[in-house]
């Protein structure tokens, strides 16, 4: 029987496991559904925050001297109500909706605007490394996010899922307060903070200096994170982290995630990564007669 | 070692050229960037200030490159006054090529839209029949004019200009003349790049005859290398699929001509 890639993080169903992480291309219907038709099993949005944006000052995105790509865009983004309107006609596309904010009434709000919108899941962006007072500041503060995934939690019938990474306290306790809040499934992991200075004109690239950096320099710690998590908490688990091959994909796998996000990997080879992952992993399932991605999920564990 | 297309490479402005009273023009030495395909375009890093996509000019010294920027906003007023001995980054090239094709050709270029007509015209073959229409809203704001008459002094050519008050050359717009000389004689390829209302009236009415046509779209950038998304038009990545695109294309595309999206994401009029 010809394997399958159809796989599900909780009770969200995916055709494919391989979704567009958030921040990625991310602002137009048109794009999702070509992203869609490239192989992506979902596609998450750009981070969405109650009022529309601008973001930082370029330069925001570089490829790095040794690898993986460094970036502070600052969360630019039409905003929850504009976003919606131009998503409202989507039938296709699975869209899981990345939302930023400060406080859970933000949260309350935006998820509102989406009443309208077939919308798979929520994404609750816990850890932006680059931006004051939302992401990885929520994320460090386990009273915020306990009050803001609860609210989430309560506003919508949808699945809702935290997005964590590494900021200043221990990540796995943000994964607990968020399971404990009801949480239905956690993103591990977001960029991490770093950054870049220019060796001739002496001054840090990018315009906000710190930003975060993802592609592959952070695959082997995101899939830390990953068996961590999964080796800890009974939760679904969507790996994220420099990954931009169907081998990197199926190590997410076996660490225990059941889906994966990429991003960085578009930058390096386009979007025919997620044909090419896709390929991969069937191919991969052939050899080793799997049937479904589910028989996969964790099996790194056992050693 | 071969360079990293995505890696900034400092470079030293060695020479600054007034065009207009808004435009100027700054020369720098890099190979690479001597050699990029029409229409190509490179990142631009203005330390301190921003950074900002940027069609590559031409130098007549080989090895050597230039932007032309005309100021306008907070990036473009920055780099337009780098002075000479002062260093800019440079990343890329990035993007596709105008399909030059051979024959009878029309160029439609409007304010720095001229900059990657003039690489076009390094291209030509000497038995291509070339005619250049260069827009402008007045004559203190022409460039180019002498330049793309000494690019194409060995071919067949036409160099017309229209200002928009008629102090100089013919009085109108551009894509007034791309109309009648569309409906005149059969062009084996027409090329614009300006003003997106310019290229639209362009593309439709080369178009709308069948003739082969490309324009070269510019978008708000952020990556330039289609991660950041800030770039689309429709389902087009203006970094990546283009910057370039034909007629078919474009004639398909239901933002091109319309709309625009800010530095939000939020779709714009033009």
């Amino acid at each position: 029987m010809e394997p399958s890639l159809a796989t599900s993080v909780g009770k969200m169903q995916l055709d494919k496991p391989a979704m567009l992480a958030s921040g990625i291309l991310g602002i137009s219907l048109d794009v999702f559904n070509r992203l869609y038709r490239s192989g992506a099993g979902a596609v998450v949005t750009k981070s969405l925050s109650s009022e529309p944006w601008e973001g930082y000052p370029n330069p925001t995105i570089f490829s790095v001297n040794g690898g993986g790509w460094m970036n502070a865009v600052g969360l630019s983004n039409p905003g929850a109500s504009n976003f919606a309107k131009m998503i409202e006609p989507n039938v296709d596309v699975p869209i899981i909706v990345s939302l930023v904010g400060s406080i859970p009434k933000d949260f309350e709000m935006m998820i509102n605007e989406f009443k309208n919108c077939n919308v798979t899941a929520f994404e609750l962006n816990l850890s932006c490394p680059h931006v004051a007072k939302v992401g990885l500041e929520v994320g460090d503060d386990p009273e915020l996010v306990k009050k803001i995934v609860t609210t989430v939690k309560n506003s919508t019938t949808a699945p809702v899922i935290a997005k964590v990474g590494l900021g200043t306290t221990n990540y796995l306790n943000t994964v607990k307060t968020a399971i404990d809040s009801g949480i239905d499934a956690i993103t591990a992991i977001n960029t991490v903070r770093a950054m870049a200075i220019d060796v001739e004109t002496q001054r840090p690239i990018l315009s906000n200096k710190y930003g975060g950096l993802s592609g592959t320099p952070i695959k082997p710690i995101a899939l830390r994170c990953v068996y961590e998590i999964s080796s800890k908490y009974d939760i679904p688990i969507i790996g994220c982290g420099g990954i931009s091959t169907w081998e990197d994909a199926i190590e997410f796998f076996l660490a225990g995630a059941s889906a994966i996000q990429l991003g960085s990997a578009i930058g390096d080879n386009w979007i025919n990564v997620f044909d090419d992952i896709n390929k991969g992993v069937l191919q991969y399932m052939k050899q080793k007669n799997y049937s479904t991605i589910e028989e996969m999920v964790g099996l790194a564990k056992k050693f | 070692m071969q360079r990293n297309s995505n890696h900034t490479t400092i470079v030293t402005i060695e020479k600054v050229v007034d065009e207009t009273p808004t435009v100027r023009t700054l020369y720098f030495s890099d190979d690479v960037m001597s050699n990029v395909l029409p229409g190509q375009f490179a990142m631009v890093w203005i330390p301190g200030i921003n950074e900002l996509p940027m069609s590559v000019m031409i130098s007549n010294e080989s090895g050597k490159a230039a932007f032309t920027v005309r100021k306008h906003g907070l990036a473009s007023t920055g780099l337009f006054n780098i002075k000479t001995g002062e260093k800019i980054g440079v990343r890329g090239p990035y993007g596709n090529a105008f399909d030059i094709k051979q024959g009878k050709l029309l160029l439609v270029g409007g304010g720095t839209g001229l900059v990657p007509m003039m690489r076009l015209l390094t291209h030509v073959k000497p038995t291509d029949d070339v005619t250049v229409l260069i827009g402008a809203k007045s004559k203190d704001e022409v460039f180019f004019e002498t330049l793309a008459n000494e690019l194409l002094k060995n071919n067949s050519h036409k160099v017309i200009v229209c200002t928009d008050d008629g102090s100089y050359g013919e009085k109108g717009f551009v894509t007034d003349v791309v109309e009648k000389l569309v409906n005149e004689s059969n062009f084996d390829g027409v090329y614009t790049c300006g003003p997106e209302k310019m290229m639209y009236k362009t593309v439709q009415s080369a178009h709308t005859k069948g003739i082969f046509v490309q324009a070269s779209l510019e978008r708000m950038m952020k990556c330039g290398v289609g991660i950041c998304g800030s770039c689309c038009v429709g389902e087009d990545l203006a970094c990546k699929d283009g910057t370039i695109f034909d007629g078919n294309h474009l004639s398909q595309n239901k933002e091109f001509g319309h709309t625009h999206r800010n530095k939000a994401g939020i779709l714009e009029d033009y």
